[in-house]
């Protein structure tokens, strides 16, 4: 197998896992509204199903934004794919 | 020029900026204090702002290709994370958000998980592998990848539909903060509204727009968070609301079900004026089912991984490496945003409807209430009425009717903190709703300018005429958009969900599957974009009409009909023609890895 043909199987390997942690947070948690609402786990006291839709998903987003990117540089550099600083 | 140089500055730049515009605001309160009256401070406020944009617009005239389009390819990580956020965030965010949060309650709150999930798709599927395509809009991405004419424009089509949907809502927005602020008629701020619009993108077009969108951004986030904050250490709800309205939230609760929910008759509800709704929902809890919650989430998820604005903003950067960081920093500005906008929701209510808080009127007397200054105010701007419907002399939680917009607006004034509030909160709306403009009649114009009249109609054009196409049709899309604005026949989130739809309908799969399979081609992807579009805009207008609806799909969701007759359309038409030919195969791989030059010249 080509160098790039693994560099992306690599990155669709992390495509699939990112977005599988998205659907939890975007959609799997809320097929559960109510149960979340009965939980007794209630972070700053906000009911769960109201602290995931106003705080919680939203920060979920953004730190698995972060480690994507991050993530994604760790395999471009791994194949030697990665931009030069003056391009 | 200052060119090379302002960009090494930009920190310290933008750090001026912020602190010009802080004493801009600490020097308003103290002529407040002077006896300055609230008309004054609005005027000041608006117009202050208005000419720092103008003069950034002025300054990043250009007279260069990748300057007009793509900024020149060199907007930093972190700012153009900020310009992004502050594209992203329009007056609806800003204005209409809280007070849609305010009514509906959870259901509505699925709008803040799909405005932020959305940008996990951005940022794996599409943005970075746009960035090494190196197209000036998104139909010069379509037109290349799938060839031919009939992709390119039928891109362009799905696109100006959402856009132009998408920026009548906000040049309405312009409007209606303009009329409020310098108390004009709304028919006639709706044009100073475009005219401030055309001033930041016209002469500099990416680039001019890039650099007031920082700006924006910064005013529109200090103008958000300091009147929350404010509020809650006020209310002696804590210093930090995020993390501690938890017993606020709760007490809401408590207070819904000590008063209950009267459903108020049909003959009682046509003397509210119209636009004005009461409090219907519950606040914290599940109030939908979870079918409504997650279709409108992916509808708006979809819909921002398609929209062309935003798409857009990610071709300025200088790498592939920092627009795919540069998603991850605009999320984040997003965030900060939106994460807020529950708080300020649960602290207007709180204060409006507790009758153990000063500012409380549930409870009151009528003849009190209308005594009321700030009611007075809001009552005359068509945003706020009471009325006794029962006859007890008291006024009851269904009894009292506010517009959305009052939410953001007036939240301030009835929390008792002083008009300099009122005057920069005004001002943060006009900076969303003028930067999501700018964004979009750029959008359109670039698309038209770009990939109708010079990649189509004239291909030798050269580039002083091109970009004088461009102007022409911005200014031209400015006023077609103002003049149907200014018939106001939409609201203003309302329109602004309908054009995520579009864009999901038509752009979403042929985008995805453009990078993401190979043998999507040219007929699979015009029957995807076509068929999808007509689709989603049957299904609505069937819906609107009185049909029935399918799957529980309503007309906020009608971009899950559109899409999925594209995803199909696109699949079965491509299979059952010819495979992309060697070359389309070859430029998808090279798309696939950040390295390398662009698909497309620097100049093209």
């Amino acid at each position: 197998m080509s160098n790039k043909a693994k560099h992306w199987e690599k990155t669709r390997g992390l495509l699939f896992i990112t977005l599988a942690i998205w659907f939890v947070f975007s959609i799997g948690i809320f097929f559960f509204g109510t149960e979340m609402e009965a939980s007794s786990f209630r972070p700053f006291g906000y009911p769960l199903s109201y602290y995931m839709t106003c705080q919680g998903s939203l920060l979920a987003f953004v730190i698995l934004n972060f480690w994507f990117a991050g993530r994604q540089e760790k395999i471009d550099e791994e194949f030697g794919f990665t931009e030069r600083e003056d391009s | 020029m200052i060119k090379g140089k302002f960009i090494d500055n930009l920190p310290k730049v933008y750090g001026i900026y912020t602190g010009g515009f802080i004493g801009f605001i600490i020097l308003m309160a103290i002529a407040e204090q002077m006896g300055m009256t609230a008309k004054a401070i609005g005027i000041s406020f608006v117009v202050f702002t208005i000419a720092i944009y103008a003069i950034i617009g002025w300054l990043s005239r250009t007279l260069q290709m990748d300057a007009y389009y793509v900024a020149g390819r060199q907007v930093p990580t972190v700012f153009n994370g900020m310009a992004t956020a502050a594209d992203w965030m329009s007056g609806a965010s800003f204005v209409a958000m809280a007070g849609g949060i305010y009514f509906k309650g959870y259901g509505y709150m699925a709008l803040l998980v799909g405005w932020t999930g959305g940008y996990i798709l951005v940022s794996t599927l599409l943005a970075p592998y746009l960035r090494k395509f190196g197209c000036y809009t998104v139909p010069d991405f379509v037109g290349t990848r799938y060839g031919g004419n009939a992709a390119r424009l039928s891109a362009v089509l799905v696109l100006t539909v959402a856009s132009f949907t998408y920026v009548t809502a906000q040049i309405n927005a312009t409007g209606t903060i303009a009329s409020v602020a310098l108390d004009i008629p709304f028919k006639i701020a709706v044009y100073v509204g475009l005219a401030s619009i055309l001033l930041c993108s016209m002469l500099g077009g990416m680039r001019a727009v890039t650099w007031t969108q920082v700006a924006q951004y910064i005013v529109l986030i200090i103008a958000y968070l300091l009147p929350v904050f404010w509020i809650s250490s006020k209310m002696g709800a804590g210093f930090f609301p995020h993390l501690m309205l938890g017993d606020e939230v709760a007490r809401i609760a408590e207070l819904e079900s000590q008063f209950g929910f009267v459903k108020n008759s049909a003959a009682d509800l046509a003397t509210v004026p119209k636009g004005l709704a009461g409090i219907t929902k519950a606040h914290s809890s599940v109030n939908g089912t979870n079918w409504g919650f997650i279709s409108l989430a992916i509808c708006m998820m979809a819909g921002t991984a398609s929209l062309p604005h935003v798409m857009m903003r990610y071709f300025t950067t200088p790498s592939v490496k920092s627009a795919r960081r540069s998603v991850a920093w605009s999320l984040l500005f997003i965030f900060i945003l939106y994460s807020t906008a529950p708080m300020l929701a649960t602290l207007s209510k709180l204060s409006l409807i507790d009758p153990t808080l000063s500012t409380g009127i549930i409870g009151k007397s009528i003849a009190d209430v209308q005594a009321i200054d700030w009611y007075q105010n809001w009552n005359q701007a068509n945003l706020m009425f009471v009325s006794d419907f029962n006859g007890n002399g008291t006024l009851e939680l269904n009894e009292f009717f506010m517009g959305g917009k009052a939410v953001v607006l007036a939240t301030p004034e009835i929390a008792g903190l002083p008009y300099v509030i009122s005057g920069l909160v005004a001002a943060g709306g006009m900076a969303a709703a003028m930067s999501t403009a700018d964004g979009l009649v750029l959008a359109i114009a670039n698309a038209l300018s770009h990939d109708l009249y010079y990649k189509i109609i004239d291909p030798k054009a050269e580039a002083a005429k091109r970009l004088i196409v461009a102007r022409v049709l911005l200014v031209l899309i400015g006023f077609a958009g103002a003049t149907i604005a200014a018939m106001g026949i939409q609201g203003i989130l309302g329109s602004v969900i309908w054009a995520f739809d579009f864009a999901m309908s038509g752009l979403f799969f042929p985008l995805v599957l453009g990078v993401w399979w190979k043998r999507a081609n040219g007929p699979g992807a015009v029957a995807g974009m076509l068929l999808g579009l007509a689709a989603g805009t049957w299904y609505l207008i069937w819906v609107r009409t009185g049909g029935a609806g399918f799957w529980g799909i309503t007309q906020l969701t009608f971009g899950i009909v559109g899409a999925l007759v594209s995803l199909v359309s696109m699949v079965v038409v491509s299979l059952a023609t010819k495979a992309p030919n060697q070359a389309t195969q070859d430029m998808i791989d090279e798309l696939r890895i950040p390295s390398g030059k662009t698909i497309l010249g620097k100049q093209h």
